[in-house]
């Protein structure tokens, strides 16, 4: 590394009351490059990027930026410094045009109409420069999450930004959009801007950066030139013992049918048909993964399974019978005493509840169990020896009851989750998005727990989001667009192109 | 993290320093008026603590704000905030009336029980339909118990002056109940006991309370069904995928909180004046609520605030009585402060003392 870093942080220290997030960080990213930052949920990748762009002042620690010292104190103050952020979850106002959306913040005087007109000349120019063209006249609501980020792209380049954070950009694209946005990032680097990447896939890192740096606990473990580091590396230092990134399986062996589902549909509550017509069987024994980007009627599909959303046409087949209608206010309990689980992909909404116990947690749906008291009353002390046996069974830590189920990590709350419903002994367990927000090392535990209830006889419907969690489990693989079946796979046919074809809705796969 | 603080911080601490923040507050008016504010307190505590008649009438008043404390808590816990305790209980005053007058016939070892019923259950009806309303039609409840209280006031208004006025009396009231039909005061239990008790309207409505608090205790920590009514009240979402039906638990919430704000005209009507007066209720269905924030809306919390309540109302009769300048309308202002500061402020002091205990822990 030659010259002089665009971006240099030294000693930048932050503290959430007891809650270490950042220690003494020390980073120096070189212009001209893309430089990644991973580590697990709660190493203190977002609070450090919070600190770069102004969201939280540092209680110890200086940044420098093309070897200027600066005082940020606000996104204001890094906008002005040449710094540009782009966020999971995008910063848009849906009503919005995309323009206005750029202009937010930067109207450029009391009226509008003249930074209108300047905006549009200089945008027009920018999108030439880096091929992201949106429609600067359409809604934000209108368009697709792709477009969305390019919009939060613009934004930060209209702002002059010379230096960009993309904070977990590829989780909700496409593999197609997110090789889009890559070779857009290899443009600007060629152009010697500087991008700073944060993610947790550590396939990206090695496809697209230059030097890497992974944090652990707050800390900087270590900063690697790219091209002499390996995923198994990586992964390592990140949870700091060996962990293995693939699940060893056996072939399936897919036995009876367990449920089928015919022509299911499904209206919100706004009227839009979020099920058109979805049809499909899954086997004991198989673990059948539904993929595709979020939003295409997954959770719907999930939701109506488990009994909670009712259905505006089509019938569910449980072991031979047809299941009752669901979205009544006794469907979700007679779905369960059918010896079906659910484990929720909102883990933290409908999964358990934050602040209870977690032996009132691990209870959720069993509340009515004879063997946790009697008659009317729950004896605590049933439910925590209950909680304990779980807690021991699935490697749950702390292993606590009686702490707050919010107090857990998200690994370990998603293991009091999912051992809440193995534990029931379910033919048929529906889970979705099981290691959204979990640790790899957590996630390592819970795809060996779902692989050896496969092995069991039981059968599985995984519907998850991450592409590499659906290929490394998943028997079957389905692809969900728009509401239907976009097509369906077995494991060996399946590559990511062939998958990412039928997750943009390109039939012609 | 920040957010959290120790127990003893939470539930002590925190508020007696709102306690404080009001009196000090208190002691300002009092000040602005030309007296002394250690002597205003000094009569203040003497008023509700000093004497033996006083321990009477401020555990009387108490007993009104643990009923209708614990009702606005029971609701709370399903997520839901019942304001219409004043309503409640007043609906629930006709039932125990209409049982006191109507079965006076009967021995007062049925007919005291079966009006205590059915004044929970005119309570219950009346904090149910609320309720149903919510769960079925989505008008939420905070608007409808307001809008039943005024019904309530206007029902009872005309039932008093029109059907069950004593015509014999100029008042809008009704008969007196007969001695029977009556809860037993603590003078008359004690007299039976064989020792002398102070006046007082303290009967045994104040252990019916005591009984409340534990009964509410039990339901919501001990059984499926309270259970049931805090999952519904920490997440709707949760409480459908665990097949709670929330509609369901809402009304009976709504039912039980309105019983428990029905068993106040227990010791104000049955109790206390042993026959139903006009506006009986006399805001304390709407103190129960401060009653209820201030107790963190457990039971114990609750009773505790009741005690401090009740105190201040006898304290302040007896402020306004001896200083001629405070009258009853200070000792509101009063009292006002102190639910202004431990309800609607009682927040206030939080972000500081979080801060203060978050960097004494910090240096580990």
């Amino acid at each position: 590394m030659e010259g002089v870093a665009a971006l240099a942080l030294s000693g930048v220290d932050k503290r959430f009351g007891a809650v270490h997030a950042n220690r003494a960080i020390d980073l120096s990213v070189a212009p001209g490059s893309i430089h990644g930052i991973v580590g697990e949920n709660g190493a203190g990748k977002s609070t450090l990027m919070g600190v770069v762009y102004g969201y939280y002042r540092p209680d110890a620690g200086s940044i420098r930026v093309d070897g200027t010292p600066v005082d940020i104190a606000s996104p204001q103050d890094a906008i002005r410094a040449g710094i540009g952020m782009v966020h999971q979850h995008f910063m848009l106002v849906e009503t919005f045009t995309v323009l206005e959306n750029i202009l937010l913040g930067a109207e450029g005087g009391a009226l509008l109409a003249r930074g209108e007109i300047e905006a549009r000349e200089g945008l027009a120019r920018l999108m030439a420069e880096y091929a992201l063209d949106v429609d600067l006249d359409a809604r934000v609501a209108d368009l697709d999450v792709g477009a969305q980020q390019r919009v939060e792209i613009l934004k930060a380049l209209w702002r002059g930004a010379r230096i960009l954070i993309l904070d977990e950009p590829t989780a909700v694209l496409t593999p197609q959009e997110t090789d889009r946005l890559f070779a857009l990032l290899a443009k600007w680097r060629a152009q010697g801007r500087t991008v700073v990447l944060i993610t947790h896939k550590l396939r990206e890192i090695l496809a697209i950066t230059d030097r890497v740096t992974v944090m652990r606990r707050g800390a900087v473990v270590a900063t690697l030139e790219t091209a002499r580091t390996s995923q198994d590396e990586l992964a390592e230092l990140m949870v700091g013992r060996r962990v293995l990134l693939r699940v060893d399986k056996r072939a399936a062996v897919p036995g009876a049918e367990i449920l089928r589902a015919e022509n299911l549909r499904h209206v919100d509550v706004r009227g839009v048909e979020r099920l058109r017509g979805v049809s499909f069987a899954v086997h004991a024994g198989e673990i059948v993964g539904i993929a595709g980007v979020s939003g295409n009627g997954q959770s719907e599909l999930v939701e109506t399974l488990a009994g909670l959303k009712p259905l505006a046409g089509g019938t569910i087949v449980y072991k031979g019978a047809r299941l009752g209608p669901p979205g009544t206010a006794d469907a979700a309990r007679a779905v369960r005493h059918a010896h079906i689980a659910h484990v929720p992909e909102d883990r933290l909404r409908m999964g358990l509840i934050a602040s209870f116990a977690a032996r009132e947690s691990a209870i959720l749906g069993y509340h009515e169990d004879g063997e946790l008291g009697p008659g009317p009353f729950l004896d605590p002390d049933a439910t925590r020896r209950r909680t304990a046996r779980l807690m021991a069974a699935f490697d749950v830590r702390p292993p606590l009851p009686d702490l707050r189920s919010g107090s857990f990590s998200g690994g370990n709350q998603q293991k009091i989750v999912l051992g809440r419903e193995i534990d029931r002994d379910p033919d048929l367990l529906i889970v979705g998005q099981p290691t959204r927000g979990v640790d790899i090392g957590a996630i390592e535990f819970i795809h060996r727990r779902l692989v050896a209830l496969r092995d069991a006889g039981k059968a599985i419907l995984l519907v998850s989001c991450e592409l590499d969690e659906i290929l490394s489990l998943a028997d079957r693989i389905l692809v969900m667009f728009d509401g239907r079946i976009a097509g369906e796979l077995p494991r060996a046919g399946a590559d990511e192109k062939h998958l990412g074809l039928l997750m943009a809705g390109s039939a012609a796969a | 993290m920040t957010g959290d603080l120790p127990r003893w911080v939470d539930l002590g601490l925190l508020p007696l320093a709102n306690l404080a923040a009001a009196l000090l507050i208190s002691s300002l008016v009092v000040l602005a008026i030309g007296i002394d504010p250690r002597a205003a307190l000094a009569i203040l505590v003497h008023g509700a603590v000093g004497y033996p008649e006083a321990w009477g009438y401020t555990l009387y008043y108490a007993t009104n704000f643990v009923f209708t404390g614990l009702a606005v808590a029971v609701a709370f816990h399903a997520g839901l905030f019942n304001i219409g305790g004043e309503g409640q209980a007043y609906v629930a005053g006709l039932g125990a009336t209409l049982v006191c007058l109507g079965l006076d016939a009967l021995p007062g070892f049925v007919v005291v029980p079966l009006a205590i019923l059915a004044a929970a259950a005119f309570g219950a009806a009346w904090g149910a339909i609320p309720g149903w309303l919510q769960a079925r039609r989505g008008s939420h409840v905070v608007i409808t118990t307001i809008m039943f209280n005024f019904l309530a006031a206007a029902l009872m208004t005309y039932l008093l002056s029109n059907v069950l006025l004593d015509p014999t009396y100029g008042s809008p009231e009704t008969r007196r109940f007969a001695p029977h039909a009556t809860m037993w005061t603590f003078s008359e239990l004690a007299a039976r006991l064989g020792f002398q008790a102070p006046r007082s309207p303290l009967n045994a409505a104040t252990l019916l309370a005591l009984a409340a608090a534990a009964f509410v205790w039990v339901y919501v920590w001990r059984t499926r069904a309270g259970y049931a009514l805090r999952t519904v009240g920490a997440s709707e979402q949760a409480a459908r995928y665990a097949g709670i039906d929330p509609a369901r638990t809402v009304i009976v919430a709504m039912a039980i909180s309105g019983a428990l704000a029905g068993l106040m005209p227990v010791n104000e009507v049955m109790g206390s004046q042993q026959r139903m007066v006009l506006a009986f209720t006399g805001g304390y269905g709407f103190v129960g609520i401060a009653v209820a924030l201030m107790g963190r809306n457990h039971p114990v919390g609750v009773c505790l605030a009741a005690l401090l309540f009740g105190a201040l109302y006898q304290g302040g009769s007896d402020l306004a009585f001896e200083i001629s300048t405070i009258n009853r309308d200070l000792v509101i202002v009063i009292q006002g402060l102190v639910i202004l500061f431990c309800g609607a402020l009682e927040n206030m002091f939080r972000p500081a003392l979080a801060a203060f205990f978050s960097r004494a822990k910090a240096p580990a």
